[in-house]
């Protein structure tokens, strides 16, 4: 079997380990993601999806259990894994062109070779002719495709989403979703993105993590075996997102008794 | 009432026209620079300019017609026209050799433009030191929590002390000359900087540091390309506050312990009982104390240009 891009084994996060009242977000989570895979991780706000994400990134440490990238253990950030946010947090201090090489620049390249690779990248996500416009020049959906190409200027072979595509518009964000895919084709990188839409999941993923709510843990991996573009009046859709929609109500039902169990007992002491 | 309806019918047609490309309302309420260019620029400023002549007019006027009613004595409050008729008899005080208490035979305009040089000398000088270690300090504090741990009480205790406070430490450590002056306005933006610095710090976006960090990009890194960056436009602002505050401090420190300037002027004026000196030299410091928060503001739109001055999107 060839080596997943992403291999989660057992991994847990407690939030305030040492503290009065630790947390347990992330319950012994293992899942893989084959390479060239885009993997969507589905859940209610709170479950821990985003973390996890973070823990993949390296940006949050673990507290147990293991996370590896091409069968490197992940200790830190790597620009193996790109990572794009919920803002797209372009530097107003710098030109597009200068945002999006900014990794590169990191790495001591030139400014020619730095000048040429976001000419190239521009390009590439349909907004080559804006290299020296400032990032408060740009409409949200823009900023978020100057940080896909930040994120791609890197080379990636994972790319991390933390719900790139919530600021946005319901017209922007359907746009924004088939430049995603293009992308995803094109750069062969695998993709594992965060969200709480339904919607999202089924029209972009191979698969659906779906997590339940915390501490979270793999409730259901769901493939989704329906042909690209997707339609979402296909009955196979419907048949989809009412699955899925199941799922996410018990989940969210479960967290709102736990919530509310909680409330009394803290009331009785 | 035919009038009355006339009106009404005239309000509502109005406020139907006002969705129209030329209607009061779309003229009033459309940005002035973007839309007409130059001449709406040149308009905005002409506009500006009348404002404050306006003012400034009200002001003075006030001033003499108390004058010419007899309410303001000429030789405790002698109004404009009196303190700036006699320019060359004032500008015999204003010594081109940087030397207390002297007075020049031959009057003139480079002895007054030598004493406002020297003074904003001391305040540059002061402000620019006073910055750039300020920002280093807090910077190194943030970046080396042992550093930071050691110096941050002590800065935290200084910093409320008044700069007229650190006068007599002032010439304890640097006698009579210009550093004492300097030094006293290095005081007044030190360690005001220092706070805001890491006040600054604190408050930059976590997902900057985030997207940083996710290109490996190192702490020195992120320190020197990203924190630094963002922190220096709300610092330039506490700058350009903090301005005035050097301005007084400096003429305070002249008065006491340097040679010239416009400090040492006001004090002269006041111990040879020269009323029209104390009021001219205050227009002087005014004056040069605006075109000092002008040069800021400039240096400040060149150095920090992704930052828009006039808070337009």
């Amino acid at each position: 079997m060839a080596v997943p891009a992403i291999s989660c084994k057992q991994v847990s996060k407690v939030w305030n380990p040492e503290g009065s009242s630790p947390l347990l977000a992330i319950d012994e989570l293992s899942f893989e993601v084959p390479r060239g895979e885009f993997v969507v991780l589905l859940g209610p706000s709170g479950c821990g999806k985003s973390t996890l994400l973070y823990m993949i990134a390296g940006l949050l440490p673990v507290t147990s259990g293991t996370i590896e990238c091409d069968k490197l253990l992940v200790t830190g950030p790597s620009s193996e894994r790109g990572m794009i946010f919920q803002e797209a947090s372009l530097f107003p201090w710098l030109t597009l062109s200068d945002n999006v090489t900014f990794g590169l620049g990191l790495q001591g390249r030139g400014p020619e070779y730095r000048r040429n690779a976001a000419s190239k990248i521009m390009k590439k996500v349909g907004l080559g002719d804006m290299l020296d416009k400032r990032p408060d020049e740009l409409s949200g959906g823009m900023r978020q495709r100057v940080a896909v190409a930040r994120a791609l200027a890197m080379r990636p072979t994972v790319l991390m989403m933390d719900e790139p595509f919530a600021a946005l518009d319901v017209q922007t964000r359907a746009k924004m979703q088939d430049f995603l895919l293009q992308i995803w084709r094109d750069s062969g990188a695998s993709i594992v993105l965060v969200t709480h839409s339904i919607d999202e999941a089924i029209s972009l993923a191979d698969r659906i993590i779906v997590f339940t709510s915390r501490p979270g843990r793999v409730k259901k991996i769901i493939p989704v075996d329906l042909e690209r573009p997707r339609n979402s009046r296909d009955p196979a859709f419907h048949a989809l997102q009412d699955e899925l929609f199941d799922l996410m109500a018990e989940e969210v039902d479960r967290a709102f008794a736990d919530q509310q169990l909680s409330e009394t007992g803290s009331h009785s002491v | 009432m035919k009038s009355t309806d006339d009106v009404s019918a005239n309000l509502a047609t109005r406020s139907i026209d006002s969705s129209a490309p030329n209607s009061v309302a779309s003229r009033v309420f459309k940005p002035k620079s973007s839309a007409k260019g130059l001449s709406g620029k040149m308009k905005h400023r002409i506009e500006t300019a009348f404002w404050w002549i306006l003012s400034i007019s009200i002001f003075a006027g006030i001033w003499e017609f108390c004058w010419y009613i007899g309410w303001a004595d000429p030789l405790l409050m002698p109004p404009p026209h009196i303190f700036l008729s006699n320019l060359s008899e004032q500008f015999k005080f204003f010594d081109r050799g940087n030397i207390v208490g002297s007075e020049q035979t031959g009057a003139s305009f480079f002895g007054v433009l030598s004493v406002l040089l020297w003074t904003t000398m001391r305040v540059v000088a002061g402000l620019g030191i006073g910055f750039v270690l300020g920002v280093a300090t807090g910077l190194l504090n943030r970046y080396n929590p042992i550093f930071g741990n050691l110096t941050l009480p002590t800065i935290t205790l200084l910093a409320p002390i008044s700069p007229v406070a650190w006068l007599p430490v002032a010439i304890f450590l640097f006698g009579i000359g210009n550093m004492p002056a300097i030094f006293m306005v290095f005081v007044a933006v030190y360690f005001i900087i220092v706070l805001a610095t890491l006040n600054q710090i604190d408050s930059v976006p976590v997902s900057y540091i985030q997207v940083a960090r996710i290109m490996g990009a190192t702490k020195r890194q992120i320190y020197t390309r990203v924190i630094l960056p963002s922190i220096l436009p709300g610092l330039f602002m506490t700058l350009r506050l903090n301005l005035f505050a050097a301005w007084m401090v400096v003429l305070i420190a002249e008065a006491v312990g340097v040679g010239s300037g416009l400090g040492q002027i006001v004090m002269l004026a006041r111990n040879t009982f020269n009323s029209s000196l104390v009021f001219f030299s205050m227009t002087l410091i005014g004056l040069l104390g605006f075109m000092l928060d002008q040069l800021l503001r400039i240096v400040q739109k060149r150095l920090l240009w992704w930052i828009d001055q006039e808070g337009r999107k």
